[in-house]
């Protein structure tokens, strides 16, 4: 058998055993009843604790929602999701917001454990872990707890979940919430703006450099039950934040519904860097099962000088269904999207970005690597454009794909519009197959086949993995090689 | 010591190797000369064991062992290694990185404990001074980018690294200057040794001025036709294969 045919057979033999973050945890819980109305609506938002206003708008948006279709312009196909089928809200029950982590259920802080997820501040500062990173982790519809909050507040930096900005930040909230993405802006923003449940919130006030990373934990736990979490960062002038978040889910046979939508706003000469390890169940070797990440996330990079550099692996989920864009609105500004995306067994990923080009001397880079092995399809969908009064916007793309066997397919769709004639858009993209005689030539230096593919697709993803935090490369290292191979890593 | 027994070999329904017989004792520099398509780049794939090559009959065996039913990279921890006669590119993954990752997988298979990465690196930035490869070549992708010559002479510093028991330098002469050629032919002789022996494929008796064997062997139609000693190298270069064209066919 040839050493492709053989990886071909080995990544095919992958299932479900090798998701090994697909244990389930065994708590009570405290759910609204299945489906959606305007009354589950009130009652996800008096469980959370709602201002009036924030009631209005989440109604506003049921409202919007149900005048709305599914869009069906992607390359995925999935049956029709039954939306009354669904619980839009499960907590854990033991607190309606913890105060402290001896109030959280053990049962979750095991899990946090499982999943490597130090949440005890001493723990972080007695391991090994040299940088420290401050954590939220959400698990269901809330968010059990983030650490470092006090140290953060040293700095001005607010680092909390979004409910509890609703009620402690409103004029922040009220400010910047659906500025960049509008409660209008499509299917399942809407969706997730009349039920978000759960996500952070960061303000990094003018002139402050975060003093660490800030990362957020998702976990889906709960059968049936969809994730609609909701992201706001706000770097206001001058200052810095990198910003990571991860996400997993338990292994079940039907399918996981994940709409979340995340807003960055960067005021001028400010910075944020938003990575994403992306790592939700992918479903098993038959294709049951997985998350649908139907996720909106987009950055406006408005005032002058602002960057917003967006990272991602994406190993997981089902389907995945998303395009971190950003609004290049500020003059020189600069907006970043690199991504990885592995897809294997039945998985359909179709991912890209938008850059959208408003101000004058604007630039942006996209860098873009896809693997598709098993039987999966692969799509990188971007749109650059530039507005008429976009001078000399900039932009660079290069789109490679790589291809483990012959069953897989490997896509790219870029869509380039310049309403100037000063812009320059470049586009590159390549598709290759890992060669066999690269196969042999490792294999004979003394690697196994499996450590073959892990390393040569370890190269041809190393510019992106370049650009996540230390500690998150080798993580996301290892999650490539453990989701191509199973045994490598 | 390397035993090949009436080897036969096809690819895609073509027999390329027909009944080749070679035994290389340990310590043994054996030279490797012949036609162009005759098959001398075929015998090496098939002893460090490339799929595709469909063996039909016969046996090689190292010290006793049958490569034939081990994997490439099982063969390489067994002591097997072959200079490509065209090395490949492995984009993004630089040099010492795989240094690092082939050494360790060989040793692991041995049974050895990884070697930590400075005692490798001290060993890798030694074994490239004695091949004048510039340090800073060790960072970049592996052969992405290498000149053809730069490429052989990162074989060889594998080989040096890698210390195998028998190692296979298929055409390692072809696109080297002057000074490399006897540079890489240093290195190649720095490794002999009562233990290690070496199959050189070659097309000039220049090469083996410089590493100089213990046997010729005359390779047409997919077999040894003629052995002896280093004279024969020179016979060849005066007379070429015009004798053993017509008596293999
Ligand atoms: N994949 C293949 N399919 C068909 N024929 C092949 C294949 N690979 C090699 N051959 C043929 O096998 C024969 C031997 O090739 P090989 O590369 O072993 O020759 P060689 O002796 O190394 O030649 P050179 O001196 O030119 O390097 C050639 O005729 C070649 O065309
Ligand atoms: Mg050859």
């Amino acid at each position: 058998m040839p050493a492709v045919q053989e990886t071909v057979e080995q990544v095919r033999a992958i299932d479900v055993d090798q998701y090994k973050y697909g244990f389930v945890t065994d708590i009570e819980v405290d759910k609204a009843p299945k489906g959606l109305n305007e009354d589950i609506v009130r009652f996800i938002s008096a469980k959370k604790g709602d201002p009036e206003w924030m009631t209005e708008w989440r109604l506003e948006a049921y409202r919007r929602w149900l005048t709305m279709r599914e869009p069906t312009w992607a390359r995925v196909s999935y049956p029709p999701i039954d939306f009354q089928d669904q619980y839009y809200y499960a907590a854990p029950k033991k607190q309606a917001g913890p105060k402290s982590l001896d109030e959280i259920d053990p049962a979750i802080l095991e899990t946090y454990k499982k999943l490597g997820i130090p949440l005890r501040e001493q723990e972080i500062l007695a391991g090994v872990q040299t940088s420290r990173v401050a954590v939220d982790a959400v698990f269901d519809s809330v968010s059990v707890v983030t650490t470092f909050k006090e140290e953060l507040k040293k700095a001005g930096v607010i680092f909390c979940s979004i409910s509890e900005a609703i009620r402690e930040h409103p004029e922040l909230v009220r400010k910047y919430l659906g500025s960049v993405v509008p409660v209008t802006d499509n299917f399942y923003a809407t969706l997730n703006s009349a039920v978000f449940t759960d996500g952070s919130f960061v303000y990094v006030p003018e002139g402050v450099r975060c003093p660490m990373e800030l990362s957020t934990y998702f976990r889906i736990n709960e059968k049936n039950t969809g994730q609609f979490e909701r992201t706001l960062i706000i770097a206001d002038k001058g200052s810095y934040v990198s910003y990571l978040e991860g996400c997993t889910a338990p292994q079940r046979d039907e399918n996981q519904l994940h709409a979340a939508v995340v807003e960055l706003i960067a005021l001028d000469d400010a910075e944020i860097k938003y990575s994403t390890v992306q790592n939700w169940y992918p479903g098993d070797a038959e294709g049951r099962g997985g998350v649908y990440n139907f996720v909106t996330k987009r950055g406006d990079c408005r005032g002058r000088n602002s960057k917003i550099s967006w990272t991602q692996v994406e190993t997981g989920s089902a389907i995945t269904w998303k395009y971190p864009s950003c609004i290049l609105r500020g003059d020189n500004s600069r907006g970043e999207f690199y991504s990885i995306a592995v897809s294997n067994g039945y998985q359909q990923v179709d991912s890209g970005t938008k850059m959208i080009h408003l101000g004058r001397n604007t630039t942006s880079r996209i860098i873009s690597k896809g693997i598709s092995a098993g039987r999966s399809q692969n799509t990188y969908r971007g749109l650059v454009s530039a507005h008429r009064k976009a001078a000399n916007a900039r932009n660079f793309t290069n789109c490679d794909s790589l291809l483990i066997g012959d069953q897989c397919g490997a896509h790219t769709v870029p869509y380039i519009e310049a309403k100037t004639a000063s812009a320059v858009f470049e586009h590159e993209a390549t598709t290759s197959k890992i060669s066999e005689d690269q196969l042999f030539y490792c294999m004979q230096r003394g690697l196994s086949a499996e450590e073959a593919t892990a390393l040569i697709v370890n190269g041809f993803v190393k510019d992106v993995l370049q650009q996540l935090p230390m500690e998150f490369a080798v993580e996301a290292q290892k999650l490539i090689s453990i989701s191509l191979e199973g045994s490598v890593g | 010591m390397l035993e090949i027994r009436n080897l036969h070999v096809q690819i895609e329904d073509k027999k390329i190797l027909n009944g080749l017989t070679l035994t290389v004792n340990d310590g043994e520099v054996a030279a490797i000369m012949g036609p162009n398509g005759s098959g001398k780049s075929t015998l090496s794939y098939v002893i460090a064991g490339k799929e595709d090559y469909e063996v039909l009959d016969g046996e090689v065996l190292l010290d006793g062992r049958n490569l034939l039913e081990m994997d490439p990279n099982e063969r390489a921890a067994a002591g097997v290694f072959l200079a490509f006669q065209y090395p490949l590119e492995i984009p993004g993954v630089a040099t010492m990185s795989f240094l690092k990752a082939a050494l360790n997988s060989q040793r692991k298979a041995r049974g050895e404990d990884e070697l930590s990465t400075p005692e490798l690196m001290k060993r890798v930035r030694g074994a490239a001074e004695r091949l004048q490869i510039p340090q800073d070549m060790l960072k970049r992708a592996l052969n992405v980018g290498f000149s053809g010559g730069e490429k052989k002479r990162m074989e060889i510093l594998q080989m040096a690294l890698l210390e195998p028991k028998f190692c296979i330098l298929d055409e390692t002469d072809s696109g080297l200057d002057i000074d490399a050629l006897k540079i890489v032919s240093d290195g190649v002789n720095a490794l002999r040794g009562d233990k290690r022996s070496f199959l050189v494929i070659t097309h000039y008796q220049r090469l083996l001025n410089y590493i100089v064997p213990d046997t010729v062997h005359v390779m047409a139609n997919g077999r040894v036709v003629k052995s002896g000693g280093k004279e024969l190298a020179l016979e060849l270069e005066a007379n070429g294969y015009a004798d053993y064209r017509t008596q293999a066919a």
